[in-house]
């Protein structure tokens, strides 16, 4: 497959994804003294349409490379971002692609993308552990970093009431931080 | 296979957690069939110090750009690097020329003084102690050149939102010049160490091969996929800082082998060959190196408000010496500190890897194959060996390790 401008992956996006797609969008900034581009792109897809927006990755770079899948506590919601690099190898022609997608945090499901990439397999252990996102079909959903001894249903990332607040030594003589801000 | 299972459970020797003389634990869970790895499990997170909650609960980001030098000894640029590259995109702060290109002169610095202590670990890993001492005797030249541009010789603390705390000044330009001129007198000096000497060789040809399709399959990154034949380097592909002015070309080992193997003797050569890169990058910076002000935002007060009052996202990208690491930064208006922070540190997608490159090899060999990848947490103290015949367990601590692999050096050179 031929090498598509930013605004003609967004497009391609748009098109192959119909209901499935949110937005999408362009980011540019120049750098340095001979004001060279730096882009990256970012997309919004539902989660119906992550499994079809990640093949069409998959086309459009051979062997995407996933960087690694972030995650936001929004509150009501729980965002991820699959980053991704395309086209590199070449001088100035990488793109990053940023993958968004929004989980309500009564539904807090995503598919695997493993088969694709097995390289994902820890960012999504990661993921699965620290912000308690259920990755369905996960050939190994063991923890990757947090210790056995920890109990389940604790989650680092959150900022609700599964964070891991409650496990937290107060040193002598300091006040509990997040009490008054709760309030 | 049942019968295997069974009596692994009965001789396990637990060994105390954490080697108090490594700087990262990491257990490698290797299954072996006499001498042969059959399998590998990583486990992780015994050193897992919630570097990032910090950011996202206690820090304001400008504490959290010395915690983030903090999450690693030796790529103490390149973290700071990329959380101000993620935090400049959110905040929409630009950065002088200037600062821009006195960043990569620290980056790269850097590379030369990563890539050489590599160099020496390798060589210890194989019971080559001299060339330990030799290659760790020269990078005192740049851990002193770094001292003297920068203040100190690990934590540097020269970066800030929106440029850097030192400048580069002409008086300092003839000692820059003279340490970049011993790297270049020595090179050739080192290319036949590693590249020509038998023992090395030996011990480094065929040996943890990762093949160019794993490695894209398996996200690896830095010298570890260059080395597998993966053209990829940020600092090519999506140029980032001065870099956008250079043309750097990301080095696979078939420059000086003619081919593409993937093993523990083409990683070397990539790194040799980074070494003399990253000199060749210095000097281009220094010539080309702009005047003017070196910090967009001088008054700390000033650049706390515009950093809690900013809402965006960010991500920042840097090539540090293992490979790409990448820092992601979502920040919301009225809040002090990072709203979201996700570090990648290269290591964490080297070590999927790892599985894939100790298959079918010897035991003796694990420790140069594992060392190879630069990992940071690169002590293979505390590997437990399974016994796929007798289901024996026993765990063998990092000397024990270490005197195999020099067994095996002095049997190949006989």
């Amino acid at each position: 497959m031929e090498k598509l401008t930013p605004q003609a992956i967004i497009d391609s996006f748009r098109w192959g994804l119909v209901v499935g797609f949110v937005t999408g969008s362009v980011y540019e900034r120049e750098i340095a003294v001979k004001k060279n581009k730096f882009r990256s792109l970012w997309v919004e897809v539902r989660r119906s349409a992550f499994r079809s927006a990640v093949e069409h990755i998959c086309q459009l770079q051979k062997y995407p490379h996933l960087a690694i899948i972030s995650s936001s506590d929004l509150g009501a919601e729980v965002e991820l971002i699959y980053h991704f690099t395309i086209y590199y190898g070449y001088h100035l022609e990488e793109l990053s692609l940023g993958l968004r997608v929004k989980l309500p945090k009564i539904d807090l499901r995503i598919p695997t993308v493993t088969d694709l990439i097995p390289g994902a397999i820890f960012t999504e252990r990661e993921t699965q552990e620290m912000m308690g996102v259920e990755v369905v079909g996960i050939p190994d959903g063991r923890r990757l970093f947090i210790a056995e001894d920890v109990p389940m249903g604790v989650y680092p990332w959150r900022k609700d009431e599964t964070g891991p607040e409650k496990f937290l030594r107060v040193l002598p003589g300091r006040k509990a931080k997040r009490e008054d801000k709760k309030g | 296979m049942a019968v295997v299972e069974t009596e692994k459970a009965t001789y396990t020797i637990p060994v105390g957690p954490i080697h108090p003389a490594l700087k990262e634990p990491v257990q490698l869970m290797l299954e072996i069939e006499g001498e042969k790895v059959v399998d590998t499990d990583i486990l992780m997170g015994q050193v897992h110090r919630s570097i990032e909650w910090l950011g996202m609960n206690r820090n304001n980001p400008v504490q959290s750009l010395y915690v983030a030098e903090r999450i690693c000894g030796i790529c103490s640029t390149c973290h700071p690097f990329s959380l101000a590259m993620a935090v400049e995109q959110a905040a929409n702060i630009t950065v002088p020329d200037r600062a821009e290109y006195i960043r990569a002169i620290a980056a790269e610095m850097e590379r030369i003084h990563s890539h050489i202590l590599w160099a020496g670990v390798a060589a210890h890993e194989i019971g080559f102690d001299t060339v330990f001492y030799l290659t760790w005797r020269a990078r005192e030249e740049i851990m002193d050149l770094i001292e003297y541009v920068f203040g100190n010789r690990v934590t540097k603390a020269v970066l800030q939102f929106g440029g850097v705390r030192r400048d580069i000044t002409a008086e300092q330009l003839p000692r820059i010049r003279k340490s970049l001129d011993y790297y270049k007198s020595i090179f050739e000096h080192l290319r036949r160490i590693f590249l020509e000497d038998m023992t090395v060789q030996m011990r480094t040809r065929n040996v943890g091969i990762l093949g160019t399709e794993d490695a894209l399959k398996l996200l690896a990154v830095g010298p570890a996929a260059r080395a597998s034949g993966v053209r990829k380097d940020v600092r090519q592909d999506q140029p980032y800082s001065a870099y956008a002015d250079l043309n750097v070309k990301a080095i696979t080992p078939d420059i000086i082998t003619g081919t593409v193997v993937g093993d523990v003797y083409d990683r070397i050569i990539v790194r040799l060959l980074e070494i003399k890169q990253a000199v060749e990058i210095i000097e281009e910076c220094i010539d080309r190196m702009p005047e003017g002000p070196i910090m967009s935002e001088t008054k700390m007060p000033r650049l706390l408000k515009v950093l809690s009052d900013a809402a965006g996202e960010g991500v920042g990208r840097v090539e540090a010496p293992r490979g790409e690491d990448i820092h992601y930064v979502k920040l919301e208006a009225g809040q002090s500190t990072l709203a979201t922070w996700k570090v990648r540190a290269p290591t964490y997608v080297n070590l999927v890897c790892v599985p894939t490159i100790l298959k079918g090899m010897q035991i003796a060999d694990v420790p140069i194959a594992f060392a190879s990848l630069d990992p940071c947490m690169s002590c293979t103290n505390r590997v437990l060996i399974t016994d796929r015949a007798t289901g024996r367990r026993s765990a063998v601590g990092h000397e024990e390790l270490h005197r195999l692999s020099v067994e095996r050096t002095r049997e190949l050179q006989r």
